[in-house]
């Protein structure tokens, strides 16, 4: 199993000229190559500030993260940008950006100057909608799709981009039930199937009990990495919501209210 | 594979276009000169009229010159500023700058006489015109550069701009109380926009700007490319951001600065002409926006020259009235059909 991140005691938080706001501590995560890690906490506890700052753009308070053994701080923005893609949850800015063109984005660390694409990267584009099962949508505007198509086509541009690493910030939101569970299915497919290292942020903590390889669980008290399995038995999704209205139901394998 | 065949069409036309609205322009003014005449004064033998020869070569060529160069300049300035504000109504006139380059201007014409003799001479001279006319534009921008980065509203930095734009109409009417009626008429003059005025060395100086600003817009289109996706993604996708912004920064000052210095604030063309250039082809890639904005500024403008000639008549219209009478409902066109602005 290759691992492409780890952490290494890293403490993560916002630092002010005032204050130091320490948002979570000691952190050692290891992200393995095709393996679906999705990351889960209440609303609030520092997720996004996590996913910044193991993808770069925030710094870390201390300790440090290794990219493919790399320190990530040491990365040059293009060298970064070919081992690791992000597909955000931020509105696009209007264009006129069809799905293939948005797709193709995702070749820019590769792309020459004036951005011509050449067969390879035509290819890789290619292979992405493929993967992700957009190709009948390559000639549509961007804004003529539905959210879960968008979704798709972010995705595909995140793959497009060849990295060993995705990270996703809540890609499941705004979705219905079904077009949730095909997202998640796709995601765990191409883990697989490309042995790429997926992570990403949601709160369908049913789903991602049931379809991801690992998860990591974010709390006031603790952030703990393990497989789903083990952390019901390790009761570690009882301390996520301190809530009388609600509480997990280990047998089941989810949240039941009271 | 099909865009790309119908790009070429679309290019070909674009050239033939330019081409024929250039010698058009040349050819039609308020003097009617045959065109075997004006096409034996371009190529250096002699017209039959010294008279005609001269109009040609000292008027009407600089004169189309400056229009080509005005437009493209206008053009792309306004291209850079849509992509690097994400959005579709930005340009260089109502973002504030030509507000800006006119204050510029303002204060050097206006506020000369408050200067000792020497420095007015200094002031007063082109470089001077253009130097302050740029520092102006400049200064809006990076003001509303300052704006925009508070304000993630895109229609605020609209509003913004128009503040801009109020805020200089009323230093400038403030001047106006300490100004001679001499200085006065010659800063009305310049305001109204003019591409006549222009002697071959002045526009070596904005061909020269010009080309610089249109060099550096050519090294950013990958940079614009990415940022059709945001400043976040751009980065990711290994864009230095700060770097690239400075670039596409310094471009539109210099190219809005030094057009309105010599040409006046010229209205519309920078809004509206990138609008026409993506309806045309339907892309947002910029290595195609950038060269069909290209055309389409040229064309615009010298057909906007012609029609304030207005051939036959003895009267020139102001460029500025021109742009505005044929920009504005053609922003509203725009604004209609929302479609293009999502």
């Amino acid at each position: 199993m290759n691992q492409i991140l780890k952490t290494s005691n890293l403490n993560i938080g916002y630092k002010s000229k005032k204050e130091t706001v320490t948002i979570a501590e000691n952190l050692n995560l290891n992200l393995d190559s095709g393996k679906l890690i999705t990351l889960i906490g209440a609303n609030g506890i520092g997720k996004s500030t996590l996913l910044r700052t193991i993808t770069g753009i925030q710094p870390a308070l201390s300790g440090n993260v290794f990219l493919n053994e790399k320190e990530i701080t040491s990365y040059n923005p293009l060298d970064l940008a070919q081992n690791l893609s992000v597909v955000l949850t931020e509105k696009l800015p209007p264009s006129n950006l069809s799905v293939f063109e948005l797709v193709a984005l995702g070749r820019q660390p590769y792309t020459n100057w004036i951005d011509a694409l050449s067969q390879t990267d035509v290819e890789k584009v290619q292979e992405a909608m493929a993967l992700t099962q957009i190709e009948h949508l390559a000639k549509k505007k961007h804004f003529e799709i539905s959210d879960g198509q968008l979704q798709k086509v972010l995705i595909a541009r995140a793959l497009a981009q060849d990295t060993a690493l995705i990270i996703l910030d809540e890609p499941t939101t705004h979705l219905d039930l079904l077009h949730k569970v095909s997202l998640f299915k796709l995601l765990k497919k191409l883990t697989h199937e490309t042995q790429k290292s997926i992570l990403f942020s949601t709160h369908d903590i049913d789903l991602a009990i049931q379809l991801s390889d690992e998860m990591i669980i974010m709390t006031p008290e603790f952030v703990v990495q393990d497989q789903p399995c083990n952390l019901i038995s390790k009761g570690s999704f009882d301390a996520l919501f301190k809530d009388e209205n609600i509480f997990f139901d280990a047998e089941k394998g989810k949240f039941i209210v009271t | 594979m099909a865009d790309k065949k119908r790009n070429t069409i679309l290019f070909v036309l674009l050239g033939l276009g330019l081409v024929f609205m250039f010698f058009s322009s040349i050819s039609l003014g308020s003097v009617n000169i045959p065109f075997k005449e004006v096409y034996s004064s371009l190529t250096g033998s002699h017209a039959s009229k010294s008279s005609w020869e001269y109009i040609i070569i000292n008027y009407r060529l600089p004169k189309a010159i400056t229009a080509v160069l005005v437009g493209v300049g206008l053009s792309i300035s306004g291209l850079l500023m849509q992509t690097l504000f994400r959005n579709p109504l930005a340009g260089p006139y109502v973002l504030g700058l030509s507000s800006g380059a006119s204050l510029g201007v303002a204060f050097v014409i206006l506020g000369a006489g408050l200067l000792p003799s020497f420095l007015q001479t200094i002031a007063l001279s082109s470089y001077g015109i253009v130097l302050a006319s740029t520092l102006g534009s400049t200064l809006v921008l990076l003001l509303v550069l300052v704006v925009s980065q508070r304000l993630r509203d895109t229609m605020a930095i609209l509003i913004v701009g128009l503040m801009f734009g109020s805020f200089t109409t009323a230093i400038v009417s403030v001047l106006t109380y300490f100004s001679t009626a001499e200085q006065l008429q010659k800063f009305t003059f310049w305001s109204m926009g003019s591409l006549g005025n222009l002697s071959w060395s002045t526009i070596g100086i904005l061909a020269i700007s010009v080309l610089i600003g249109l060099l550096l817009s050519a090294g950013s289109i990958k940079p614009l490319n990415a940022l059709l996706l945001g400043e976040n993604y751009a980065k990711s996708m290994g864009l230095n951001f700060k770097k690239a912004r400075l670039i596409i920064i310094f471009a539109t000052s210099i190219l809005a600065g030094s057009i309105t210095a010599f040409a006046g604030p010229i209205a519309f063309v920078g809004l509206a002409v990138p609008h026409i250039a993506k309806l045309t082809f339907q892309t947002s890639n910029h290595t195609v926006l950038f060269w069909s904005t290209l055309f389409f500024g040229a064309i615009i403008m010298l057909f906007c020259d012609i029609v304030s000639e207005m051939p036959g008549f003895e009267v020139t219209l102001p460029i500025n009235a021109i742009t505005s009478i044929i920009g504005a409902p053609v922003v509203i066109w725009l604004l209609v059909r929302k479609r293009n602005f999502k």
